[in-house]
Parts: structure tokens; C-alpha cells; sequence
């Protein structure tokens, strides 16, 4: 066949690939916010859930995927910050690394359902914390904690190594350059890692419906005092999110507008996406503005 | 002189917080690699506890075609044979990652090389919002469009291999397009313009030298996008039917290692058997995505450019 012609046709499947998988896309995008944003109301946004009748909310399960990634995030980011800076300031090239290395790698591929398997046995029923906010956020730190680390690493490895020279010319140790020179540096990339990193936690649900659990018990938004029951910051009570609920409603519940729950919370799960990846965006640029001089 | 000499031999405060740091920051890392391992450790404890305290024979746990916890057949035998969902997910995923496949290298491809700036400025933002999807708004899409279809073109229930292949498919093309043009993007600049001066045409250079250079990076592409499918619990355990039996076509119910899974660890007594098999697929799960890592890591070796 003709060079030219085959380019032609070649240059024209591609298109109609890309258009499909476009239209695919956007159908898709489309379909969750049309069905979904109909539903979506401050009725909707605040008020309970309801088992057996229509008209249901999903106040408390919103509250509890903002609080439960909140707490994912305060226990994560610590150890993921750690880990990054030994990686990418302190590792050496050795069997230690390389095994640590691959144990990371292995974290992150696992799938979701065996790490909340794990948080099931071992936080759950070995060390009886029970279904509660607790063990859920420790089971998505798990599942966080490798991409998390990976992201702070890159965004310590994409500073340049003169700025650890001149750390070091200015005798600063090497933990001063990376506390005070370093880290402020990567600041903005490694806020857009947490970021992005929010977003893929918001909508985990596999790793939560056996340590967070599959309930939301109603909650006094009057009652701040995290040792009540009730209060919404109790970090040992049960907590249903909104992944978990889109998953519950469809496969046991019975409501009778399991559908149109459904259709709304996904569409804020999707908003919610959105914003996390817009904003991380954002923010890292506005961190960047700020720390620098550049404009 | 000694006062002098003390001053200089005593560990400086900053020495005192260099340590400080390192320390603090290698506990960081341990802690990781210490959770990697008691993962392994408790979820092999509780799996092998099936064929070491229960007495099952482990062909017969992955050969047996009934699977049916707590009863037992005309030989005395347990029924858990695992096998209908190993298939399934086998299956689903397989069959999935053949559909993404074309679509994600050819879109990739689009992106990188026929129009960089529609694929920067319009695809790349879609695809990456569409990473960040999360799997049951996936599983909700299948059970109100694809189901619903499947029944009306095929009959039946409407769940199914099919509807779950439809829901991996469309989840795991934004993984394995970005994945796949991260790739295309790295292949160096100059390989295009030596094609093209030879007198290659694009779809020339594309095919005989990008697309080749590329090779590792799509199939790492492709096996991850296999591992995610895999792995997916709760989008697959809503459309496809959890019906542990062997699937005869696509269109029957069908059940997967993780959709038995998730519905089954809640409903049993821990410690019993019918929950230790439970815990035996969720073993074949981790070794199964430990077979995937290898997988990427052999493709990663060979395809080092040298």
C-alpha cells in the first residue's frame, strides 16, 4: 500500500478513536452530572439519610468523608513526609533502599478491598477498636501512604542539588538544609500531591465498608465534645461515607429512591474531584507565588 | 585550653538534630515497610489457616467448580471450590484490558502526536478527572445504564461478565491512556525527527519507531491497568451478578474473587470455615497483584533502553 494513503488512513482511525473515546468521556461526565445535580439541594446536602422511605439526605455521610479524610490526612501526611525525606535525602544506594523500595511499590499496587481486609483484622477485632472513624482512617493511611510518599519524594527530588550545595557552603547540616531550604522549595508540589491524594481518598470506599464501617448513627451538630457518642468529632463511632453509601444503597439497601440518592451523591463525589483537582492546582501555583519571588 | 578543647569535641546541636531527623524520618520508612509485611503476614495466616486448620486440599480448593461454604457433597467433602471465581475474574479482567487497549494507544497517541494541543488543552484535564473517579460511581453508572441494556439486548438478568468487562473497560481506559502518554511523551524528540527525515511519513514514524521505542511503557500501562481491574471490588461486585458459578456465556452471572469477597466477610463468624476461605481469596487476591508487580518490574528490566 501507498505510503501516503496508509498515513491518510492511519491519521483517520486515530481520530475516530480519540473522537470515540471522547464522546465516551463526556457521556460519562455528563450522564453522572445530569442525572445527579437535579437531586442535588441544601434538603438533600442536610438532611439524614432515611432506610425505608423516599426523601432521605446524606448530611451525615458527607460530614464523615470530610472528617474521615481530614484525619486520614493528619495521620498520613507525618509519616509520608518522613518517608519521603529519608528516600530522597538520606537512602543510599543499598539492600535496605531497595527492599524498603519494593515494599512500597507492593503497598501501592495492592488492592483496596485487601487493605481494608487487613484493617479489619488487625485494628478491628485484634486490637478491638471496632467500627469506627479510627480504624477507617488508619486502613485509608495504609492505602494513602505509598503514592503519598512517592509524591513528596518526587517533589523533593525536582529541587535542584544546588540548593543543597549552597545549604551546605552556608554550613548548615544536612537535616537544617532540608528542614529550611528543601522542604519550603517543594512546598507547593508536595501540597498538590496531598491534594490529589484527597481526592483519590475521598472516594475509597473498598477499604472502608469493614473498618469504618456500613452505618451512620445520627449525629448532634450541637455537641462538639469529642467523647460523646454522638458528638460528630467522636473518632470511635461508625462511620458510613459517601462512597461507602452509594455502594450500600445499591447493592442491600431498600429505599425506594435508591437511584436518585445515588444519582446526587455521586454527583457530589464527582464535584468534590473536581474541586480537589482544580484547586490542587491552584493552590500549588498561589504556594509558589508566595514563597518565591516569581510572578 | 580545655574549655576550648571541650567545646569542640562535644557534639554540636545541630549534629544532635541531624540525628534527630534522620532518625525520625527512617522510622518514617520502616513503619511503611513494616505495614507491607504484617499485610502479608496476617492475610497469609488467616488464607493458609483453610488448608492447614480446616484440612481443605488446595487443588481441590482451586480446582473445585461448587462453591458453596458450609455444605458439604456426596463424598463428605467440603464445597468450596474456588474455581468459578478465579475464572471470573481472570475473565473480566482480561477481557477488559483487551477492549482498553486499542483506545488508550490510540487515543495516547492522538494526544502526542496529531494534535499535542487538543490533547493538552482538552483531553488531559478530562482524563485526569477521570482517574480520580471513584469506583463506585463506576459500579452506580453500570447498574442504571449498562445493566439495564445488557438485559435489553441479551435478556436474562441483565448482570453479568459483560456488564463488568463494559464497567473495568471504561474504568481502567483513563488509567492506562494517561499511563500510555506519560510513555509516549518520554520517547525522545529526536527519534521523531530522524523518521521524519528519512522521509518516514507520520504514521510511519509512529508506528515503526514510537510506538517500538514505547513498547515497555505501554505493556507496564496495560498489566497495571490489568492489576487495577483485578483488584476492584466494589464497581465489579454491582454489576456482575455475584453468582459464584463457572460462567458459560457472557451474558450469565458471574461472580470474582473480591465481589465473594466483600459480600461474604461480613455475613460469617470469624474463625469458622466458611470464613477462612473467605480469607483464602483474599491470599489468591494478594498474590495475584504481587504477580502483576513482578510482571511490571520484568517488563521495567527488559525495556531499559540500553
Amino acid at each position: 500500500m501507498n505510503a501516503k494513503i496508509s498515513n491518510k488512513i492511519a491519521t483517520a482511525v486515530l481520530y475516530l478513536i480519540a473522537g470515540l473515546v471522547v464522546l465516551l468521556l463526556a457521556g460519562l461526565l455528563g450522564f453522572i452530572l445530569v442525572s445527579g445535580v437535579p437531586h442535588l439541594s441544601w434538603h438533600f446536602l442536610t438532611s439524614p439519610s432515611l432506610a425505608f422511605q423516599a426523601g432521605g439526605g446524606i448530611e451525615f455521610q458527607l460530614f464523615n468523608s470530610i472528617y474521615l479524610l481530614f484525619i486520614t490526612m493528619l495521620i498520613s501526611f507525618p509519616i509520608a513526609l518522613g518517608a519521603g525525606i529519608y528516600l530522597n535525602e538520606y537512602a543510599k544506594q543499598n539492600m535496605f533502599t531497595t527492599i524498603i523500595r519494593t515494599a512500597i511499590e507492593i503497598l501501592s499496587s495492592l488492592p483496596s478491598v485487601v487493605v481494608g481486609l487487613f484493617g479489619f483484622l488487625l485494628i478491628v477485632v485484634k486490637l478491638q477498636l471496632g467500627f469506627s472513624i479510627l480504624s477507617g482512617a488508619i486502613a485509608l493511611t495504609i492505602f494513602n501512604l505509598p503514592l503519598l510518599t512517592r509524591s513528596v519524594e518526587g517533589s523533593l527530588k525536582s529541587i535542584p542539588d544546588l540548593q543543597r550545595e549552597a545549604g551546605s557552603a552556608l554550613g548548615l547540616s544536612k537535616w537544617e538544609t532540608v528542614i529550611h531550604v528543601i522542604f519550603p522549595a517543594a512546598l507547593p508540589s508536595i501540597v498538590t500531591g496531598i491534594v490529589l491524594s484527597a481526592g483519590r481518598v475521598f472516594g475509597e470506599a473498598a477499604a472502608l465498608i469493614y473498618t469504618a464501617g456500613q452505618s451512620a448513627p445520627a449525629l448532634d451538630f450541637t455537641d462538639w465534645n469529642p467523647f460523646d457518642a454522638t458528638s460528630p468529632l467522636n473518632l470511635m463511632r461508625p462511620a458510613e461515607t459517601l462512597a461507602v453509601h452509594i455502594w450500600k444503597i445499591n447493592s442491600e439497601g431498600i429505599q425506594p429512591d435508591a437511584a436518585q440518592v445515588s444519582a446526587g451523591a455521586s454527583a457530589v463525589l464527582i464535584i468534590a474531584v473536581l474541586i480537589f483537582n482544580i484547586s490542587a492546582r491552584w493552590i500549588g501555583k498561589a504556594l509558589y507565588k508566595r514563597l518565591t519571588s516569581a510572578r | 585550653m580545655d574549655q576550648i578543647r571541650e567545646s569542640l569535641l562535644k557534639t554540636s546541636i545541630a549534629t544532635k538534630r541531624e540525628r534527630f531527623g534522620r532518625s525520625i524520618t527512617m522510622a518514617a520508612l520502616i513503619l511503611i515497610a513494616v505495614i507491607v509485611v504484617s499485610i502479608f503476614y496476617f492475610i497469609a495466616s488467616k488464607g493458609l489457616s483453610t488448608f492447614f486448620v480446616d484440612k481443605i486440599n488446595v487443588w481441590e480448593f482451586l480446582s473445585g467448580k461448587t462453591w458453596n461454604p458450609g455444605t458439604t457433597d456426596a463424598h463428605g467433602k467440603q464445597e468450596v471450590g474456588a474455581l468459578p471465581m478465579i475464572v471470573g475474574s481472570f475473565l473480566i479482567t482480561v477481557l477488559s484490558a483487551i477492549i482498553a487497549t486499542p483506545f488508550a494507544i490510540g487515543t495516547a497517541v492522538f494526544m502526542t502526536e496529531i494534535s499535542p494541543k487538543h490533547g493538552a488543552r482538552i483531553l488531559q484535564p478530562v482524563i485526569e478527572l477521570l482517574v480520580g473517579i471513584p469506583s463506585v460511581v463506576y459500579g452506580f453508572i453500570g447498574l442504571t445504564v449498562i445493566v439495564p441494556l445488557q438485559r435489553h439486548i441479551f435478556g436474562g438478568s441483565g448482570f453479568g461478565v459483560l456488564a463488568g468487562t463494559v464497567v473495568l473497560f471504561v474504568m481502567i481506559l483513563p488509567t492506562v491512556t494517561s499511563m500510555t502518554v506519560d510513555t509516549l511523551r518520554s520517547v525522545p524528540q529526536y527519534y521523531r525527527e530522524s523518521a521524519l527525515a528519512i522521509g518516514a511519513t507520520r504514521w510511519q514514524a509512529i508506528y515503526k519507531v514510537i510506538l517500538r521505542a514505547a513498547t515497555p511503557g505501554i505493556l507496564t500501562a496495560i498489566v497495571f491497568g490489568m492489576a487495577r481491574a483485578f483488584g476492584e471490588a466494589l464497581a465489579v461486585q454491582m454489576v456482575v451478578g455475584n453468582a459464584p458459578i463457572l460462567p458459560t456465556n457472557l451474558t450469565s452471572p458471574a461472580a470474582t474473587l473480591t465481589s465473594i469477597l466483600t459480600q461474604g466477610i461480613g455475613n460469617t463468624v470469624m474463625g469458622s470455615m466458611q470464613n477462612d476461605v473467605l480469607w483464602t481469596l483474599a491470599l489468591i487476591l494478594l498474590f495475584m497483584s504481587l504477580v502483576f508487580n513482578i510482571i511490571i518490574r520484568v517488563i521495567g528490566k527488559k525495556g531499559e533502553l540500553k
